[in-house]
């Protein structure tokens, strides 16, 4: 019985797998080819592979490969950083979306626009990550005092409140400046459409110390979610996992904020698809997520791009308009008691 | 024996009874102080003898046009929009008890919000029409929520988190909207959105007092019955509630004043969030919390108004001032109710 179950899942996850790998070289075609201009396929494929630098197709091309390359980070980021939230809170709702780390790095960029007057990439991610950090450990403390531990919807409401809070601070720190007004009327929605070479290197990093902390702490993981105790029993130092974790999951999300601004949902989408196709174990769903949120955002830049022709709808809009519906689609699911 | 116990409830009782009587002649006299603040307070502040006669209807230069056009109307304002709220605010919180399902968390505000946005900033409207598409979806997001929410069971926790999340949606589009607009409209939109009284006219307030007179009157009225659905569905029914007719007619009254109050001033923050806790603390447990919550509201808002017109260097809508005094509030009372172990 257990061998053929093993097998069964390898099968399953190999399949994911392909189509995962199918899929990002499926979106990477499309991101560069689709936009205000549609270039055919095969011109993309030329302009990549052939030093004919000189028409001005290949030179849009070459304008899409940054966004491209960021979207399939940052969306990997997401991914990851969402399940690890998800693991380390047993809680099927953590997203840096809902637990309002979003809006904690946007506060600091923000107070950082308007009083430290920064201007530099690398203040930028310094900040960000900072806010995000202090947000989550908030929310997350607030969201679990009491009876019951964090519960989704304690986490929700403290994420929602603390959101609600920051952003009335923001305001306060933008109304009177109109130059910070207008730069962060760009940033609060998040967009993969800003990244620059520069901003990639800066951010990558940070990214792959997240990915390799992340990567180093999902076997532990795996035994964390069946309890402390059994755990602690396995050798596993329950403290320093959960908290090498959440650092994992907030420099994830909170680096990827700083480049791309507050992308919501994809760290609650991919996990919870992964975990359908091929099971609760987080050893395969947290690669697949990177995979998973690679192509989830992608494709949302790329249908923003469509949506929005001759501009675009940046793609942080799009996540909020997929990822939305999922989040009440898991809160009709539950009973209601559960939460 | 049993005459000390009926005496000591009795004299329970009357103890809370004289509180609650205390507290809200003392909220009614805050808010009449505030109102008569917002009309003599200004850059030029003008004696209250003049305002007074500029009220009754006597022409004096310089006051009549500062009292009657710019004063009069931002503190009517003031006052039935922070009424409004907090009713609205208290009414949700009660019916699904927890202190932290206010409209502004839970969608309803957001729901409004949209609509007005995109009235302002892409047709251009304004006036009675931008509170009618306020009005009606606001009305269409909190029937979308509760409709979903009751597939099933109902829950209140259920409603709150789809409430959030229909909320996430309507914030992305209130934000894509305000990318799309051009430059000169965004400091104006921004204002709005964090709740704003700047530049209102007496004809942009409108209907807003009858409107927030009936319907709050419906909520005040339904007070008891509020209080037994606060018991919970089962219990409630079994005391002969029409548990799904009372919470309908509360639902609709509670966002027909957060529609109507948002599309006049923008959502004010936390005014909804906060009157009704700290209604509750002032006039006491098992007191009628729902004129206390119109009260607090109302003082709120003027005194916010207030101190955003005249405390700093640069005047901030009212909206910044509220969020910025709600925030430290807000976290205060989710320290303490989780630790209760209130929630849902």
């Amino acid at each position: 019985m257990q061998p053929l179950q093993k097998s069964m899942r390898n099968k399953k996850t190999i399949a994911v797998l392909t189509l995962g790998v199918i899929l990002i070289f499926a979106g990477i075609l499309a991101s560069l080819s689709y936009g205000a201009r549609v270039i055919p396929f095969a011109e993309v494929l030329e302009s990549l592979f052939h030093e004919r630098a000189d028409s001005f197709n290949s030179a849009v091309v070459k304008e899409r490969i940054p966004r491209t390359v960021f979207a399939l980070m940052a969306g990997a980021s997401l991914g990851v950083s969402g399940s690890l939230m998800q693991a380390i809170t047993r809680n099927p709702i953590a997203d840096p979306s809902i637990l309002g780390v979003n809006t904690g790095a946007s506060l600091s960029v923000v107070l950082g626009m308007a009083f430290l007057k920064i201007g530099s990439l690398h203040e930028y991610i310094f900040l960000a990550l900072a806010g995000a950090a202090v947000t989550a450990v908030f929310v997350y403390t607030i969201g679990s005092l009491g009876h019951g531990g964090a519960t989704p919807i304690k986490l929700a409401l403290a994420g929602a409140a603390t959101s609600a809070a920051l952003s009335s601070l923001v305001s306060a720190v933008v109304l009177p400046r109109t130059d910070v007004m207008n730069a962060f009327r760009f940033w609060q929605v998040g967009s993969v459409g800003g990244a620059t070479w520069e901003g990639i290197y800066a951010v990558l990093p940070f990214l792959l110390i997240g990915l390799i902390l992340a990567i180093s702490v999902t076997p532990s993981l795996d035994a964390l979610a069946l309890g402390d105790d059994l755990a602690t029993g396995l050798g596993v130092r329950t403290g320093l996992i959960r908290l090498s974790s959440a650092a994992a999951g907030v420099i994830l999300c909170g680096a990827t904020t700083a480049i791309a601004g507050p992308i919501g949902f994809v760290g609650l989408m991919v996990p919870h698809t992964m975990k359908l196709l091929v099971g609760p174990h987080l050893k395969l769903t947290v690669p697949l997520s990177a995979i998973g949120g690679g192509i989830l955002l992608t494709f949302a830049d790329v249908i923003g791009r469509l949506l929005g022709s001759p501009s675009e709808l940046e793609s942080g809009i799009v996540t909020a308009f997929i990822g939305a519906p999922i989040l009440i689609f898991i809160a009709m699911k539950s009973k209601g008691r559960g939460l | 024996m049993k005459n000390d116990m009926q005496s000591a409830v009795m004299s329970g009782h009357r103890k809370r009874r004289r509180r609650f009587i205390f507290s809200t002649s003392l909220l009614v006299i805050t808010v009449i102080s505030l109102c008569i603040l917002a009309l003599v307070l200004g850059r030029t502040p003008y004696p209250l003898e003049t305002v007074v006669r500029v009220l009754l209807g006597e022409d004096i230069d310089g006051a009549a046009f500062a009292v009657r056009t710019l004063k009069l109307p931002r503190m009517v304002a003031a006052l039935f929009v922070g009424m409004a709220f907090g009713l609205a605010g208290s009414t949700f919180q009660t019916m699904l008890r927890n202190p932290l399902a206010s409209p502004d968390i839970i969608g309803v505000t957001a729901g409004s919000s949209v609509a007005a946005v995109y009235g302002i900033l892409i047709l251009n409207l304004s006036g009675q029409v931008i509170s009618m598409a306020a009005l009606v979806s606001g009305l269409l997001v909190t029937l979308l929520i509760y409709c979903l929410s009751r597939k099933g069971s109902f829950s209140g926790g259920k409603l709150i988190l789809i409430g959030i999340g229909v909320q996430a949606m309507l914030s992305s589009v209130v934000s894509y909207l305000l990318l799309r607009a051009s430059q000169h409209d965004v400091p104006y939109a921004m204002r709005w959105l964090s709740g704003s009284l700047n530049g209102i006219r007496m004809s942009s307030i409108g209907i807003l007092p009858p409107v927030v007179v009936i319907f709050g009157g419906v909520i005040i009225l339904l007070g008891k019955q509020l209080k037994i659905l606060e018991l919970g569905e089962e219990r409630a029914v079994a005391l002969g509630v029409r548990t799904s007719l009372i919470r309908s007619v509360l639902i609709i009254c509670a966002v027909v004043l957060i529609a109507f109050s948002t599309s006049v001033t923008g959502p004010i923050a936390f005014v909804s969030f906060l009157s009704g806790p700290i209604a509750g603390k002032i006039t006491g447990k098992g007191a009628p919390a729902e004129f206390a919550s119109a009260l607090v509201g109302a003082s709120l808002v003027l005194g916010a108004d207030l101190m955003g017109q005249f405390a700093f260097s640069t005047s901030y809508p009212v909206g910044v001032i509220t969020g910025i005094i709600g925030a430290p509030y807000l976290l205060y009372l989710l320290i303490g109710m989780n630790r209760k172990g209130g929630v849902a």
